[in-house]
C-alpha cells in the first residue's frame, strides 16, 4: 500500500501519542521506542510518551556521542543511537532448541509482538536487508521470521541528518516511502503536531482510534521543509559508483595495511550494524549428557575464531578481518542479496573508539585505485 | 632390438635435445637392466653414471635410524635418474632401489662430462634439460615439505 | 507492516534429526567411517554426491562432513578425522549410540555434465572422502562417461582410505588408478611424490573433459594449474572448498568466501570461479 501523503494525510497532536502507544497494547503489541539510557538512545519497551526522548538532539561525530538539550521539547529531535531494531528482531542471544536424551528436540519460539515507534529510514532498509538475509532463500531462520511476521512499524521522518549519516549516499533516506504501518512527521513551528502518513490497512485501522484532523498545506509544506532539511544537512557522504568492482579490485591496497594499523578488532562496528547478521551457536549439556541445549549469538568477523578451522583462522590478520567487513558490507553483499548492505546511519563511525570511516575509507581507496595503476 | 642411438633418439626425456646433441651423447650410453631390489645407485659413492627409466620403477630412498629406509620419491617410465654427475663433488645423495624389472639407458658420467666440456652447446642444452627436471621435483619436494595432509594447516 | 520478502516462519526444519550409528570402522589412525541409519520419522532429502550433512554429537557441538557414501537409501555415510572436540567425539562413536544430522545442504559434484566426458578425479588425503560417491557413480554406470582417471594423493601409506574398494577399482580395468604418498617406508612398492606428478598419466581429450578435486588448497591449486597445461582450464575443473559453518545454510556468515557462502554456493565451485578468490591471501 502506498504511503498516503497530501490530501490522504492526517495531523495529530502530541497527546495523541500516548493515545497510539495504548491502542498498539490494547492490540497485543509490545511497544518498543527510543528512551535515553547510558547517555545514549535505546530501544526499550515503553509504557507511555513521557519515555521517550522529550527534548533530545545527538551530536555525532567519528568516536563520539553526546546527547544535548533542544529547547522545543521535540519528541523525535534526536537521530540514532547505538542500538537497532536487530536488538528485538535478531537478538543478541536467543535459544535454538532444548532436548532431553536423544529425543526429537523442540524449538522454543516465546517472543513478543513488537510494534516499533520512532524507526527512521534508515532502519527501516536494515530490516529489509536482513529480511533479506534470514528469510530470503529456502532456509528461513525461524526465530527472525516469527519475530518479523507480526512486527508493526511507525516510523519517524527525519527533520535534521546525524553528524555521520549519510543515507542519502545509500539511497535509504531521509525519507521513509514504505515498509511501514504509520510514518509520523514531527512539525515544530511553535504549534507541535505530528503528520501522519498510512503505509497499511493495519496503520489506517490504528490511526483511525486516535483522534486527527485532515492536513492542511501547511503541514505538507513543513514536513516537506523538514524532510530537505534532513537531506541537506547529512554528515557524511559515500561515492557508490562501481562500488563492488571497485572495493573488489583493490583487494591488496595498501589502505587496508592503513587502516589495520588502527582497527582494534573491538567489533563495535558490527554490533551497532543494523544489518549485521554475523552469529554462532553455543551448544550445552548438563553433566550427565541428558539436557542440550543450543542458543543463537551474536558474532563478529573481527573475531579471530570466526574463520577458524582445523589448524588456525583463515582471516588470521586484522587487515583480512577489516577488509572481510568492508568489503562484505558494500561490495560482496551485493553479489549475495542485490543490495548493499548499508542504510548511511553512520553508527559504525559514530561508534568506532578510534574513528575509522568507511566512507573515508572507501574514499581513499578510490583516489588511488589500483585498478588503474598503469594509466598513468 | 633398437639400437643405444635409436633408444635414445625415442626416449621423450631427450625431446628438446637437437638431434645430433642426442647422437653425441649416444655414444656415452649402455641398455642396462635391474632385478628387483637392485641397488641402481647407492648413496656415498662417485657418481659415476646417470639413467633414463625405460620402464619400470626406482625409489629414491634414504636410512632414517629407528624408521629404517624411508621413501623421498618414486621415479617411472621416461624420467631421469641421477644428476649429481653433473656437478661436484660428483657424490650419489640417495639410493636408488629398482621395484620390480627396471630397464635403463645408463649414461657414463666421464664421457658426457668430457662431450659437454668439448661442446659447451651440448653442454648448455644438457643442463637446461636437467635444470628443467630438478625444478620440478624441487617444487614437488617443496609442497610435499607442507605436510598438507597433516593435522596442521592444510 | 509485513515484509516485502515472501514472509512465512516456514521453511525446512534445522533442528537435527537423530540418526543411529550403524556400523563404525576405523580408517586409520584418526580416520573413522560411519554409517548412520535414521531413528524414526520422515526421511531427509536425498543427498547427492558433494553435499554434506551438519553432524551433532549431542552437547559438544555440530561439524559439516561431506557424504562419502550412500545418501539415497535413508542411509548415510561419513568419513570424519578426529581434528578437534567434535570430531573426536564423533569418532568415538560406537554401533547403537545417537547424533544429529542436518541437511544435504550445498553444491553437488557436476556428474549430470561429466556425461559423456573423460572424467579426472583428484584427491588429497581425506579429500578421497568427499568423491568417494563419484567414483562409484563412474564405476556403477561406466558407460556414460569416457576415459576415466582418479588421482589420489596421501601422506603416507598407512593413511590412505578405503584401501579395499581402490584396490577393486584398480582391479576392474576400464579405469585408471593412481596413488601416490608424500613419503613412504621401503616396503612400499607404490608411487612416492606430489599429485601433480601424476597429471602427466592422465589420458584425457582437453577438448572434452572434467575435472573434480578435493583436498588442501594448495594441492588443488598446483593440480589445477598442471590440469591447465595440459590443455584442460579452469571452467573445465570443479572444487571442494572448506571454511567454518556453524549454520550450514547461509544465515550465520562464518563460511563467505568473497560473494560465496561456501555452505550454499558451494562446497563444490568452478575453478574459474574458486581461482581468483582463492588467490587472495585471507580473503
Amino acid at each position: 500500500m502506498q504511503a498516503t501523503t497530501g490530501s490522504d494525510a492526517r495531523v495529530i497532536d502530541p497527546s495523541a501519542i500516548d493515545a497510539l502507544i495504548g491502542a498498539l497494547r490494547d492490540r497485543g503489541y509490545s511497544v518498543v521506542g527510543p528512551v535515553v539510557r547510558s547517555q545514549s538512545i535505546v530501544y526499550a519497551e515503553i509504557e507511555s510518551s513521557a519515555e521517550l526522548p522529550r527534548g533530545w538532539r545527538d551530536e555525532q561525530e567519528g568516536g563520539t556521542f553526546r546527547l544535548v538539550r533542544r529547547d522545543d521539547g521535540a519528541l523525535f529531535g534526536h537521530n540514532v543511537g547505538h542500538d537497532s531494531l536487530k536488538r528485538f528482531l535478531f537478538p543478541p542471544r536467543v535459544p535454538v532448541w532444548h532436548g532431553r536424551g536423544e529425543d526429537p528436540l523442540e524449538p522454543d519460539q516465546d517472543h513478543p509482538r513488537y510494534a516499533f515507534l520512532g524507526v527512521r529510514s534508515c532502519d527501516l532498509h536494515a530490516v529489509a536487508i536482513q529480511d533479506r538475509v534470514f528469510m530470503g532463500s529456502h532456509y528461513v531462520e525461524r526465530d527472525y521470521a516469527a519475530r518479523r511476521d507480526d512486527a508493526f512499524f511507525v516510523a519517524v521522518q527525519c527533520g535534521q541528518a546525524g553528524g555521520t549519516c549519510f543515507c542519502t549516499s545509500m539511497g535509504t533516506g531521509p525519507r521513509a516511502e514504505g515498509g511501514f504501518d504509520l510514518a509520523l512527521t514531527e512539525l515544530l513551528d511553535g504549534q507541535h503536531r505530528f503528520l501522519v502518513e498510512v503505509g497499511s490497512e493495519r496503520g489506517a485501522e490504528v490511526l483511525a482510534a486516535l483522534p486527527s484532523r485532515v492536513a492542511g498545506d501547511r503541514d505538507g509544506d513543513l514536513a516537506r521543509e523538514a524532510t530537505e532539511r534532513a537531506a541537506a544537512s547529512m554528515g557524511r557522504t559515500l561515492d557508490t559508483t562501481d562500488i563492488r568492482d571497485l572495493l573488489m579490485g583493490n583487494l591488496e591496497h595498501p589502505r587496508w595495511d592503513d587502516v589495520a594499523s588502527r582497527c582494534l578488532s573491538c567489533t563495535n562496528c558490527t554490533l551497532v550494524c543494523p544489518t549485521c547478521f554475523c552469529h554462532t551457536v553455543e551448544d550445552r549439556t548438563d553433566l550427565a549428557g541428558q539436557e542440550t541445549d543450543r542458543d543463537r549469538v551474536w558474532d563478529s568477523c573481527f573475531s579471530l575464531d570466526h574463520s577458524y578451522i582445523h589448524g588456525g583462522s583463515v582471516r588470521g590478520t586484522g587487515r583480512s578481518r577489516y577488509r572481510q567487513w568492508m568489503t562484505h558490507k558494500l561490495a560482496t553483499w551485493i553479489d549475495q542479496f542485490g543490495t548493499s548492505g548499508c542504510v548511511g546511519c553512520g553508527r559504525c563511525i559514530t561508534w568506532c573508539p578510534v574513528a575509522i570511516d568507511i566512507t573515508e575509507e572507501t574514499a581513499a581507496i578510490r583516489a588511488t585505485d589500483m585498478r588503474h595503476a598503469d594509466d598513468s | 632390438m633398437q639400437t643405444i642411438p635409436e633408444l635414445v633418439a625415442d626416449a621423450p626425456a631427450f625431446a628438446p635435445l637437437a638431434p645430433e646433441h642426442r647422437d653425441q651423447i649416444a655414444g656415452c650410453a649402455r641398455n642396462r637392466v635391474f632385478q628387483d631390489g637392485a641397488m641402481i645407485l647407492r648413496e656415498g659413492e662417485p657418481a659415476d653414471t646417470f639413467h633414463v627409466i625405460r620402464t619400470g620403477a626406482v625409489a629414491l630412498e634414504t636410512h632414517v635410524p629407528r624408521r629404517g629406509a624411508v621413501i623421498v620419491e618414486t621415479l617411472h617410465d621416461g624420467d631421469l635418474l641421477g644428476w649429481s654427475w653433473l656437478v661436484s663433488p660428483y657424490r650419489v645423495a640417495f639410493d636408488g632401489r629398482a621395484v620390480g624389472t627396471v630397464h635403463t639407458i645408463e649414461f657414463d658420467g666421464a664421457c658426457l662430462r668430457g662431450k659437454c666440456d668439448a661442446d659447451p652447446g651440448l653442454g648448455y642444452d644438457l643442463l637446461k634439460l636437467v635444470a628443467a627436471v630438478m625444478l620440478e621435483r624441487l617444487q614437488g619436494t617443496r609442497m610435499r615439505l607442507l605436510d598438507l595432509y597433516g593435522k596442521g594447516l592444510g | 507492516m509485513a515484509s516485502a520478502v515472501a514472509a512465512t516462519a516456514d521453511g525446512p526444519s534445522l533442528l537435527p534429526v537423530p540418526f543411529r550409528v550403524a556400523g563404525t570402522r576405523q580408517d586409520t589412525h584418526d580416520t573413522w567411517t560411519l554409517t548412520l541409519e535414521p531413528r524414526a520419522g520422515p526421511p531427509l532429502p536425498v543427498f547427492a554426491p558433494g553435499q554434506f550433512a551438519m553432524l551433532y554429537a549431542y552437547g559438544a557441538g555440530e561439524v559439516p562432513i561431506s557424504l562419502s557414501g550412500g545418501g539415497s537409501d535413508r542411509t548415510l555415510v561419513h568419513t570424519v578425522r578426529a581434528v578437534g572436540t567434535i570430531t573426536a567425539r564423533l569418532c568415538a562413536l560406537a554401533e547403537g549410540d545417537t547424533l544429529g544430522v542436518r541437511g544435504p545442504y550445498g553444491t553437488p559434484w557436476p556428474l549430470a555434465a561429466a556425461a559423456g566426458r573423460d572424467v579426472i578425479v583428484v584427491a588429497g588425503g581425506i579429500g578421497l572422502a568427499p568423491v568417494r560417491p563419484v567414483i562409484r557413480e563412474l564405476v556403477e554406470h561406466r558407460d556414460r562417461y569416457g576415459r576415466v582417471t582418479v588421482l589420489y594423493g596421501g601422506r603416507a601409506p598407512e593413511e590412505l582410505l578405503y584401501g579395499d574398494e581402490v584396490a577393486a577399482w584398480a582391479a576392474r580395468g576400464d579405469v585408471v588408478i593412481e596413488t601416490i604418498v608424500d613419503a613412504a617406508d621401503a616396503g612400499w612398492r607404490g608411487r612416492v611424490g606430489l599429485v601433480t606428478k601424476l597429471v602427466p598419466l592422465v589420458d584425457a581429450d582437453p577438448a572434452n573433459a572434467i575435472a573434480m578435486m578435493c583436498g588442501p588448497e594448495p594441492m588443488m591449486r598446483f593440480t589445477a594449474a598442471a590440469l591447465g597445461d595440459r590443455g584442460i582450464g579452469p571452467e573445465s575443473v570443479w572444487v571442494s572448498l572448506e571454511r567454518s559453518m556453524k549454520c550450514g545454510v547461509g544465515h550465520c556468515g562464518h563460511c563467505q568466501l568473497g560473494p560465496l557462502f561456501v555452505c550454499k554456493d558451494g562446497p563444490v565451485v568452478r575453478h574459474d570461479v574458486a581461482a581468483p578468490l582463492m588467490a587472495v591471501r585471507g580473503l
